[in-house]
């Protein structure tokens, strides 16, 4: 049986680990895709700015490219905050609003026709966001929308199926145009694109397909929130990243990823995550919440239940019969 | 509640594809077995109150109600009869 959970079980030797992703990455990008630097979207958020400081740790700042994405509704704080970990790290930065592109792809307008069967009163002067409910069974939840109008008052109703799935597939435009900004940079460059999940989005499934799950490598997909919160003291980055609490920075409405996609703050979901990984039994981990066992069980069968339906999401294009291609150098 | 639970494993056969070598029996577990995720549950809902005309309400959102095509079939079928009865 593997160790049994205690509070230290996600602790790690930052310099070890940062020597170790070092090396892993001057492989795969220089050796293996064979490219002279990396392309980094900088969120302002926690996942990014690590992969960032980690990038400019392996390859040197000039070797290093920063993209400031935002659109019109970006926290103002995101671009922000990317710009003060851009000129902390030394590497030069680029701006690109992919506002307009949004518009033109019809990104807002064909959101907020589906908000406006749930709430016809709804104007582009509103603002909402998805938030997830039920949970009483694992993979019986439901979600809710939330809007809130210009004077501040706040409405929620459910979702119907059609509207939620038009809801979540115009709001991933935001990710897709992203990485097809980071692709135009990274060709013109030949560069590699960095992705930027940690451990929980990976395992979960909490990307978009061809959006923000698109990258050349991942340097912390193998590391819990937890770890990478503490690469992001240990880095020095700025309080305000290395405090701030995830969000998806996706919808109008402030969102937290809790509330959209966990279903639990980070730090709970990383001790649950660890535990599962570990084959421990749901008494321990009832134990480690401080949980009934009924509701540790549940977080078990969520957890198996999310891998399994977004498996799809990890899968690249089948093919209706195998073809010989090379492998990469070294791979 | 013949009629009530061919409509129903029609529509998960149908919508969720459920392979005939699936074996899906009217017990098993819709979320177990993998036939609905958290998507194709929202879907459910809004089938089950389009086409039956009912409201399924945030604490019915239950295994117990809609965890198996016995349970749909049970549930339905009671809130059909509240509604003639109201």
């Amino acid at each position: 049986m593997p160790a049994e959970y205690s509070p230290h079980c996600l602790d790690i030797d930052c310099d070890a680990e940062i020597s170790h992703i070092d090396l892993r990455m001057q492989e795969i990008v220089l050796q293996q895709l064979r490219r002279r630097g990396v392309i980094i979207a900088m969120s302002g958020g926690v996942d990014s700015s690590v992969c960032a400081a980690l990038a400019v740790h392996a390859f040197g700042r000039e070797r290093v490219l920063g993209l400031l994405l935002p659109e019109h509704e970006s926290a103002g704080t995101s671009a922000q905050l990317g710009q003060v970990v851009a000129e902390q790290l030394g590497i030069e930065f680029l701006t690109e609003h992919i506002g307009p592109a949004l518009e033109a792809v019809g990104c807002y307008r064909r959101r907020d026709e589906a908000i406006k069967v749930v709430f016809p009163e709804y104007t582009s002067a509103w603002k909402s966001k998805i938030i997830i409910a039920g949970g009483s069974h694992a993979g019986m939840t439901f979600f809710k929308l939330v809007v809130q109008t210009p004077n501040g008052e706040l409405q929620e109703k459910r979702l119907p199926a059609k509207q939620y799935l038009q809801i979540v597939a115009a709001t991933n435009y935001k990710q897709r145009l992203r990485k097809a900004m980071e692709y135009y940079h990274a060709d013109r460059l030949h560069y590699s694109v960095i992705g930027t999940p940690n451990r929980l989005e990976y395992d979960q499934g909490f990307f978009v397909k061809g959006g923000d799950g698109l990258a050349d490598v991942k340097p912390i997909a193998h590391l819990y929130k937890t770890q990478v919160y503490q690469l992001a003291r240990h880095l020095r980055l700025p309080a305000d990243v290395c405090n701030a609490r995830p969000t998806t920075d996706t919808y109008s409405l402030a969102q937290g990823q809790d509330e959209f996609y966990f279903g639990l703050p980070y730090e709970k979901m990383d001790v649950a995550l660890w535990c599962h990984n570990h084959h421990r039994p749901v008494e321990e981990l009832a134990a480690a919440l401080e949980l009934p066992e009924t509701a540790a069980a549940r977080i078990y069968a969520d957890i198996e239940s999310k891998r399994r339906t977004t498996a799809y999401l990890h899968t690249p294009p089948l093919l209706i019969e195998p073809v010989d291609l090379p492998k990469l150098a070294g791979a | 509640m013949s009629d009530i639970r061919q409509q129903l494993r029609s529509y998960i056969e149908e919508n969720f594809i459920v392979s005939a070598s699936a074996s899906l029996t009217d017990s098993d577990s819709l979320l177990d077995k993998g036939v609905v995720d958290s998507t194709g549950f929202i879907e459910l809902i809004t089938y089950l109150e389009e086409r039956f005309a009912i409201e399924v309400r945030d604490d019915e959102m239950i295994p117990e109600n809609l965890d198996s095509i016995d349970n749909l079939t049970t549930y339905v079928d009671r809130k059909l009869q509240a509604a003639a009865t109201a």
